[in-house]
């Protein structure tokens, strides 16, 4: 848990950073600080974790694999940040707190073993992501964002707590073991508060995750903010939740896998249709990653649906891919609309001819988030239809390999607006940051594409 | 050294080089890779006893911990596949030689690529690795088609790509399925044969399968991809399809969709070759009144490859064998008609009949090769398609003799059709157009001698060709109706 104290007291020296002016250590510090967070949760894999701080969190395998790939999707986040945040505002170093305070909340989600931990996690995180997709405070989508995501985040919070206090109300207490063994000892006697808990659950974080119905906050948001942000939100931010949906439903809830099982079957189906087909419709490149980032919490939960020993490598896998895939494709819009001044498709135009390697880039990554073989996203899906299959969902899998074909109509899009549509256009300024992140990231994509042996088998 | 591992990699290796290399060598290395890949293949068709065993095994564990193998090898009915593969490569390459492509390095790149998908298609003994080829195979075939293609090509290619990704999505719904109810959880072939599934979930996995390969090859109804996607291609781009891709579904309904699902297709087999003979009369009167030559010459690619699939699914020796010699007679056939077609339209600036004629007089020695290609194509005794054909209707005809009659109109509708194509070109009145025609230049003289030969080789002796396969064909017929009867 040392990765915890660790950011904590980095988040602090990065504060006092930009108290005394040292802007050019900021990103340095911070990516130094990540770096040791980074290896302090590696050194504790398979240290046969036990609960610790009074039961209260679980630094288990799980907590440390997701974790990691939290901390290294940060990680290349910020290497893109170079010279982005001194374009919106002067206080640099908030940003880096900021997001940074956002990671302890992410780390204590993904490792929580109580529920109190849950909700104070997740309030850490979601408190500074309000602050992050305000903080061009002049600037009214910007405005709006923060707005909707504050209103939307606060009623979610409302049903999380109140599902707590359910959950509370039938085993008297908030800690995981002790819920799970009241379900487990009461499998005829589980008061009606427990599952009503239990949806409110449900609700709650699907609101966080962006599933659908409770999605409609997610394309504003995202639009809003400024790209990074959105970046943040959606890669490291959603494997978080992710995480933390998955460790509840996993230690607490299997045994009642009948009663919850049905509405998120419903959630998951629900959120891939309306996140598929809306985001066939977008002109804009940025609306169109938001849509399709709700399409792909659809085919994440599908390894809570199918709850079983493979869930956790395959939401693992998954947000791996994705997120990586998704940090590409933010870049690179980072790039083109510096360049064009627009995120719309067109703005994308005949870009392989002067940009290769970028065009490259996005290219693996659009396969990978369309789940073509040889990249990660493929192994992702892969793990996922085996995961519902395996529990016997075929109908299930069949709509989202229905899905899986709309996605590929405007993951193409960009390929062809890139490749077969030719456009007069200068160069698109890269840095060198930028091209070890995306060169880095595709590398990473083709790898577990490859050879997904040593990413697969985590626990 | 793994010899199987080897030919399955050299094109990859080869198009990492292409890239990397400079323009000027690029068709040197391009042609000389395509020739080692086909030394390596008469290499192993030297070293193949043709016995219904599996050769040149390769197994390596790839991502053991979901039973999954990298496990290839190489029976008869590969090694006929892989003869088509590495043979037509080095042709569609040479034929690329004297036209003008843009981004070469690209261009050769995607075409090796492809290569080595097409060869795990046709070697992969583990259905996932199998899966794994069939997409791999796709996405450098969308580029080429896509990158090189004429003017309604994005539109084209994205049907095409949506068609066969949709195909095979329920495929590989279909093998993760299976490979839930083998014992071992494993996706090696061989579990899957052993499986024993009842008869409805067996008509399931039948259709996700059948889906994908009829797409691919592809069968009446789900053929509208195919003659906008062949007519909008550069000419590499549909000799890539027509002569090697459009087998890998072919090959797959015979390595995989019946010996995995025989229930299912004792119950759906005769819709599927009835589909198939409705695609052969349906292609064929549409191939007649087509005036746009590449139109005309993909109709008659769905004409003939119904006859192939309805062949197999008719379920004999005779099917199964001439679907196995046809399969390399149509892609030496459509390769070489496809690029005369190549050779006329760059010098017309057109793709319509009605604007050619007497291309003959101007043009002699293209006149005799494009007669004897064209000869091929419609069967004529002592050319290759007609062993094939001939083979392909006596497996129908056992099966069922209305079948085999209608079927066998694909020979006069195919001669006719195809005539009248030669005639428009060839003969009448030359115009102003034709009248300043150029013969045949040096590479295309070498191309076509090439399948000239093959033609004539293949027709006259076809042994060798159906000897490797014959022994590989029994023993799974064997296997299948063993299964059939026990039932």
């Amino acid at each position: 848990m040392n990765a915890l104290i660790t950011l904590s007291v980095l988040a602090i020296l990065v504060l006092y950073l930009g108290l005394y002016k040292a802007k050019n250590a900021l990103l340095p510090v911070t990516l130094l600080g990540l770096g040791a967070a980074l290896v302090l949760s590696i050194l504790e894999w398979n240290s046969g974790a036990a609960p610790i701080y009074s039961g209260m969190m679980l630094f288990d395998n799980f907590a440390v694999a997701f974790t990691s790939i939290c901390i290294v999707s940060t990680m290349l986040i910020l290497l893109i940040s170079k010279d982005y945040f001194e374009h919106i505002s002067e206080h640099v170093a908030e940003y880096y707190t900021i997001i940074l305070f956002a990671l302890i909340g992410i780390l204590i989600m993904v490792s929580f073993h109580n529920l109190s931990m849950l909700f104070i996690g997740i309030e850490i995180m979601s408190v500074s992501l309000y602050i992050l997709a305000g903080i061009r405070k002049h600037d009214f989508k910007s405005n709006e964002a923060a707005l909707k995501y504050f209103l939307m985040g606060a009623f979610s919070t409302g049903f999380l707590l109140l599902g707590i206090t359910f959950l509370y109300g039938a085993s008297a207490s908030f800690d995981l073991s002790t819920i799970k063994e009241y379900v487990i000892s009461n499998p005829r006697g589980i008061s009606p508060l427990f599952y009503s808990g239990v949806t409110l659950m449900i609700i709650g974080l699907s609101f966080k995750i962006g599933a659908a119905p409770f999605h409609f906050w997610t394309p504003d948001v995202y639009e809003g903010s400024p790209t990074l942000i959105t970046a943040f939100m959606s890669t490291v931010v959603k494997t978080a939740s992710f995480a933390a949906f998955l460790r509840l439903f996993m230690v607490c809830f299997a045994p009642l896998h009948d009663f919850w099982m049905p509405s998120l079957l419903v959630i998951s189906v629900l959120t891939l249709f309306i996140g598929n087909v809306t985001a066939l419709y977008q002109h804009s490149f940025k609306r169109m990653l938001a849509f399709s980032s709700i399409s792909h919490a659809g085919y994440m939960l599908f390894a809570i649906v199918a709850l079983g020993p493979l869930s956790g490598n395959s939401v693992f896998v998954y947000a791996t891919a994705y997120s990586i895939a998704s940090i590409i494709a933010f870049a690179v819009l980072i790039l083109v609309k510096r360049q064009t001044g627009s995120d719309n498709f067109e703005s994308f135009n005949g870009l392989a001819r002067k940009n290769p390697f970028i065009a490259f880039t996005l290219t693996v990554t659009m396969l990978s988030l369309a789940g073509i073989p040889l990249t990660a996203g493929f192994i992702g899906k892969f793990m996922m239809f085996s995961t519902a299959l395996s529990e016997y969902h075929i109908i299930m899998v069949i709509l989202a390999a229905v899905n899986a074909v709309i996605g590929i109509f405007y993951y193409l899009k960009v390929i062809v607006a890139m490749y077969f549509k030719s456009a007069e256009r200068n160069e698109v300024q890269s840095s060198p940051y930028f091209n070890f992140v995306l060169g880095f990231s595709a590398l990473i994509t083709i790898i577990i594409g490859v050879y997904p042996g040593f990413i697969s088998n985590f626990f | 050294m793994e010899i199987l591992l080897v030919q399955i990699f050299i094109p990859l290796i080869a198009a990492l080089i292409i890239l990397a290399s400079g323009k000027t060598f690029v068709r040197g290395i391009a042609g000389a890779f395509s020739l080692v890949s086909l030394l390596i293949t008469v290499y192993l068709y030297l070293n193949f006893t043709p016995d219904a065993t599996t050769q040149f095994l390769v197994d390596l564990a790839w991502i053991p911990q979901f039973g999954i193998h990298f496990k290839a090898g190489v029976d008869g009915i590969s090694m006929v596949l892989l003869v088509l593969t590495n043979l037509l490569i080095p042709i569609i390459v040479l034929s690329s030689f004297k036209q003008d492509v843009k981004d070469q390095q690209a261009f050769y790149a995607l075409i090796f690529f492809m290569q080595s998908g097409l060869l795990i298609v046709f070697t992969a003994l583990d259905a996932f690795l199998f899966y794994v080829g069939w997409e791999v195979a796709l996405i450098p075939v969308y580029f080429i088609c896509a990158l090189w293609g004429g003017e309604n090509r994005i539109k084209a290619n994205l049907k095409f790509f949506i068609y066969t990704i949709a195909g095979s999505l329920l495929m590989l719904i279909a093998i993760i399925y299976l490979h839930l109810q083998t014992p071992g959880n494993s996706y090696d072939i061989s579990e899957f044969y052993k499986l024993e599934l009842d008869s409805v979930t067996q008509g399931w996995i039948f259709w996700a399968f059948f889906l994908a390969f009829a797409i691919k090859m592809p069968v009446f109804p789900f053929h509208t991809w195919q003659p906008d996607t062949y007519t909008e291609a550069p000419t590499a781009g549909t000799m890539l399809l027509a002569g090697i891709m459009l087998k890998m579904g072919i090959y797959g309904v015979i390595r995989w969709l019946i010996p995995i699902a025989p229930l299912g297709f004792q119950a759906w087999g005769e819709t599927a070759l009835i589909l198939s003979v409705i695609g052969v009369i349906y292609a064929s009167i549409i191939a007649f009144t087509q005036n746009d030559i590449k139109r005309l010459i993909a109709y008659s690619s769905i004409a003939h490859v119904g006859l192939i699939s309805a062949g197999i699914f008719a379920w004999n020796v005779q099917g199964l064998q001439g679907a196995m010699i046809q399969m390399l007679n149509h892609g030496i056939n459509v390769v070489g008609i496809f690029f005369i077609a190549d050779i006329i339209i760059r010098r017309m600036n057109t793709r319509d009949l009605s604007l050619m004629g007497g291309i003959a007089k101007p043009a002699p020695m293209l006149a005799i090769a494009f007669l004897l290609v064209l000869l091929g194509t419609v069967a004529l005794p002592l050319t290759n398609g007609f062993v094939g054909e001939f083979l392909l209707l006596m497996g129908i005809y056992n099966y069922n003799i209305w079948f085999a009659a209608i079927a066998g109109l694909t020979i006069i509708l195919g001669a006719v059709y195809m005539l009248r194509m030669y005639q428009k070109v060839m003969f009448g009145q030359v115009n102003t157009n034709t009248s300043v025609f150029t013969d045949l230049d040096g590479t295309e003289k070498s191309v076509l001698l090439i399948i000239s030969v093959l033609i004539i080789f293949i027709g006259v002796y076809p042994q060798p060709i159906l000897n490797i396969s014959e022994a590989a064909v029994i023993n799974l017929l064997e296997q299948v109706n063993q299964k059939i009867l026990v039932k």
